[in-house]
């Protein structure tokens, strides 16, 4: 196309995500995108492929995005379609993932008319992207894509929405390309101020019984920082602990490494997090998950907190330093000025810290009964854990117990390597997700940990799992409940277990064949690994329905109301006690 | 150990307000796009913020820039929250803090309808020239008073036009500034 020529807006559309670099989007068409379609239609640097719900394309563009670093692209229609995507965007708002979601709108002139198919998705999507556009002059259309792609991608990342009416996609106007894209207001700062980062240091010196608390912030900024904090924590000898969001970032078999910490953390992290002298904080946010009772978090610490994004900062927690800026450039520069001073933590100090931490961890929190009849839970993902750790593995979940158990016993060694809804907590997500990730890597070997309620959520995906021939293997706990539901009724609703138990589950098997994939189901211990195996050797996508102890409860737990140092762990007590443990106070305020 | 013992509060933690309150004026400076607005006030009341007075005007036609005075009340903390989510969305140019600054001109325009005979209409007429106000409209039967000030000296206005005759009253809400030879950065 000649310098200066006009295209259509849908042209630009196209033109803009192959300039963007863009390789695979995730959509479903419409009415109100149609002129899009043809376009993906006659070009072939852009892959689309198609959802069976748009739901599925978001969470689908998400884990693409999580387990590349790059940013996930979604086409929708109007109305229907834009409102499909709501929970995905605001999932990707929460844990911070780059997508950029490009919507059709009815044409310009019908807009507030309620025509056919219309919403006010600008409306409805502003609380739940980082920004939005309502594109109404196509001369503005390439500009703003990528705007959209800068804005997604840059500071604190996050899911933004292109609205495009179809009169927009048909007209014709000027396309501009992604270079020298300033943008004029939006320049979050990524370099720490380095006065505070000399503070950091002098504070971090002094430490006794120092811990660093990392997140999905690290993930997030690359895998030079996930490199930096490994080298931080073998400079240091400091314990590490991290939230669901953060796990890889250290790899779960180092010897620092403390486990997750929080309401299902280990009691080593929380007891450490708990009694900790100086807290270093990287690209995490101090979620209510994370805390458990504010008045009594880390009540002795002197605390840093190292995060993109200032709204982050003393929200719940107050820190004493708070340092604006990228975690890689965080880490990069406490490591480049601990060196230079020559720095080091009191040994003899340290040295008693690690025996405190390994005396709470001899208490072996995440210890469960054994059980020779019935596969337990916990057992399954050791065995999956085990059978697949050599491999080019990549581990989505749904929500639940089943995504706690996943992120107890699967040791992630790699950044970008678990793909889970944190904040939001979305069930079904994990399926979608996989698929994603299985479009990123073709080659590698994508397991969607799924429980039997989260999982049909989504199900409708394992069609498209099943089209694009992506082997992704479902491994579903199948407890017939809605574990964590049902946990939360017997510790808190005096076991009365209202609506948390599915009478009526699908055979997974023989839906996994009706979608025209492979079914396999495990339901003894001495099974276990054959199946499992079988499943990895599978070339097709799998459900594998694991029959494990339907009423295992995930322990240890930080329970309603109480600080970190007063879990309750899982031998303590037994399944007839579990409605005492929280008392009528503490429940009311759950 | 041993958590069913004692305890109280919430996985959801629940902390009852110690800290004081306060009022500050904020001068929030954005691009002139649509949506932006409810952007701002989307952020408010999604996250449960107060306002108590929120006036917006383009004030740089050419590079359609408009200025946005929100008067808002809470914790240091939660001021301090709103000054950082505002900072982060994406059409904002900056935001200042125009009570923290310290000196600060705040100003409001109301038009105050009063409606009466006699006495009552004499002595609305004494008491809008002693407040400043000026006539802006008037029949027979009514006055309409334009005034600008400070809010209080506004409420305080209105509450006298009550008992002689008070039908009608629209505000700006208010505008900030700060003093001195300073502007705020853009």
């Amino acid at each position: 196309m000649a310098a200066g020529e006009l295209m259509t807006g849908a042209e630009i559309v196209l033109k803009a995500l192959a300039d963007q670099g863009v390789e695979h989007v995730f959509g479903y068409p419409g009415g109100a995108v149609l002129p899009i379609y043809d376009e993906i239609f006659q070009q072939d640097k852009v892959q689309h492929f198609l959802v069976r719900h748009e739901q599925g394309a978001t969470h689908a563009a998400e884990g693409y995005a999580r387990s590349t670093g790059k940013c996930g692209v979604v086409i929708a229609t109007s109305g229907p379609g834009a409102t499909n995507c709501v929970t995905g965007l605001t999932d990707a708002l929460l844990d911070s993932i780059p997508m950029v979601v490009i919507t059709g709108q009815v044409p310009t002139h019908l807009i507030g008319n309620d025509a056919f198919q219309e919403c006010d998705t600008v409306g409805i999507t502003r609380p739940c992207t980082k920004h939005n556009w309502l594109v109404k002059d196509v001369n503005d259309l390439a500009r703003i894509l990528h705007e959209a792609f800068h804005v997604a991608t840059h500071g604190r990342p996050g899911p933004v929405v292109v609205d495009v009416p179809k009169d927009v996609q048909f007209g014709k106007g000027k396309y501009v390309g992604p270079k020298n894209i300033e943008h004029p207001t939006y320049r979050p700062r990524v370099k720490p101020d380095q006065t505070l980062i000399r503070q950091a240091v002098d504070l971090i010196a002094t430490a006794k019984k120092p811990i660093l608390y990392t997140g999905g912030g690290v993930i997030n900024a690359g895998v030079t920082a996930s490199r930096l904090l490994r080298e931080f924590v073998k400079m240091t000898g400091m314990p590490i602990t991290s939230t669901l969001m953060g796990l890889g970032a250290f790899p779960g078999s180092g010897k620092e490494w403390l486990g997750m910490l929080g309401m299902h953390g280990t009691y080593e992290a929380n007891m450490a997090m708990h009694d900790c002298d100086v807290m270093i904080c990287v690209g995490a946010r101090f979620d209510d998950r994370i805390t458990g009772r504010l008045d009594a978090f880390s009540p002795g610490s002197k605390k840093i907190h190292i995060d993109i994004d200032p709204s982050s900062m003393n929200k719940t927690v107050a820190v004493d330093i708070a340092i604006a800026g990228d975690a890689a450039h965080g880490l990069e520069d406490l490591i480049r000025v601990w060196k230079a001073r020559n720095a080091a933590l009191d040994k003899k100090a340290l040295a008693e810290w690690w025996k405190q931490i390994d005396i709470w961890r001899a208490r072996d929190s995440l210890k469960y009964r054994s059980n020779k009849d019935v596969i337990m839970p916990q057992y399954a993902i050791q065995r999956l854990y085990e059978l697949t750790k050599g491999r080019d593995t990549y581990i989505t979940t749904e929500v639940g117990q089943h995504q706690m158990w996943a992120a107890q016993f699967y040791k992630f060694e790699e950044p970008n390597r678990l793909m889970t809804s944190g904040g939001l907590g979305t069930m079904g997500y994990g399926l979608p997700a996989a698929v994603g990730v299985q479009v990123a890597h073709p080659k590698a070997l994508v397991i969607d940990i799924a429980g039997d309620a989260s999982v049909q959520m989504t199900m409708q995906e394992m069609s498209t799992a099943v089209q694009y021939r992506l082997p992704i293997k479902i491994f579903i706990l199948n407890n017939h409940y809605m574990g964590m539901v049902r946990q939360w009724q017997q510790l808190l609703h005096g076991n009365r277990l209202s609506n948390s138990y599915t009478e009526a589950l699908p055979d997974f098997v023989k839906l996994a064949e009706a979608f025209g994939g492979v079914g396999i189901r495990a339901s003894r211990p001495d099974e276990l690994d054959a199946k499992i195996m079988q499943m990895i050797d599978t070339p097709h996508p799998v459900i594998f329905d694991c029959e494990v102890m339907n009423v295992a409860n995930c322990f240890p737990m930080i329970p309603s109301g109480k600080a970190h140092n007063d879990m309750i762990l899982g031998e303590e007590i037994a399944d007839e006690d579990v409605g005492n443990v929280i008392d009528a106070k503490g429940k009311q305020l759950v | 150990m041993n958590s069913h013992l004692t305890a109280t509060g919430s996985a959801y933690f629940m902390e009852a307000r110690k800290q004081a309150e306060e009022t500050h004026t904020l001068a929030v400076v954005v691009d002139n796009q649509p949506g932006v607005l409810a952007r701002v006030i989307g952020l408010f009341s999604g996250r449960g913020y107060n306002i108590d007075s929120l006036t917006v005007s383009e004030t740089q036609h050419e590079r359609h820039v408009s200025r946005i005075t929100i008067v808002t009340t809470g914790t240091k903390q939660v001021l301090e929250q709103i000054k950082n989510q505002l900072t982060r969305m994406v059409p904002v140019h900056s935001v200042a803090d125009l009570t923290e600054q310290g000196s600060t001109i705040s100003r409001e325009l109301a038009m105050v309808k009063v409606s009466g005979t006699g006495e009552k209409r004499m002595e609305a007429l004494r008491l809008a020239d002693a407040f400043r106000a000026r006539v802006i409209d008037a029949t027979t039967e009514s006055f309409i008073f334009e005034l600008t000030g400070k809010p209080d000296k506004i409420d305080q206005f209105i509450s006298l036009m009550v008992p002689l005759g008070l039908i009608e009253v629209a505000r700006t809400g208010v505008a900030g500034i700060s003093r001195g030879a300073e502007a705020m950065k853009v």
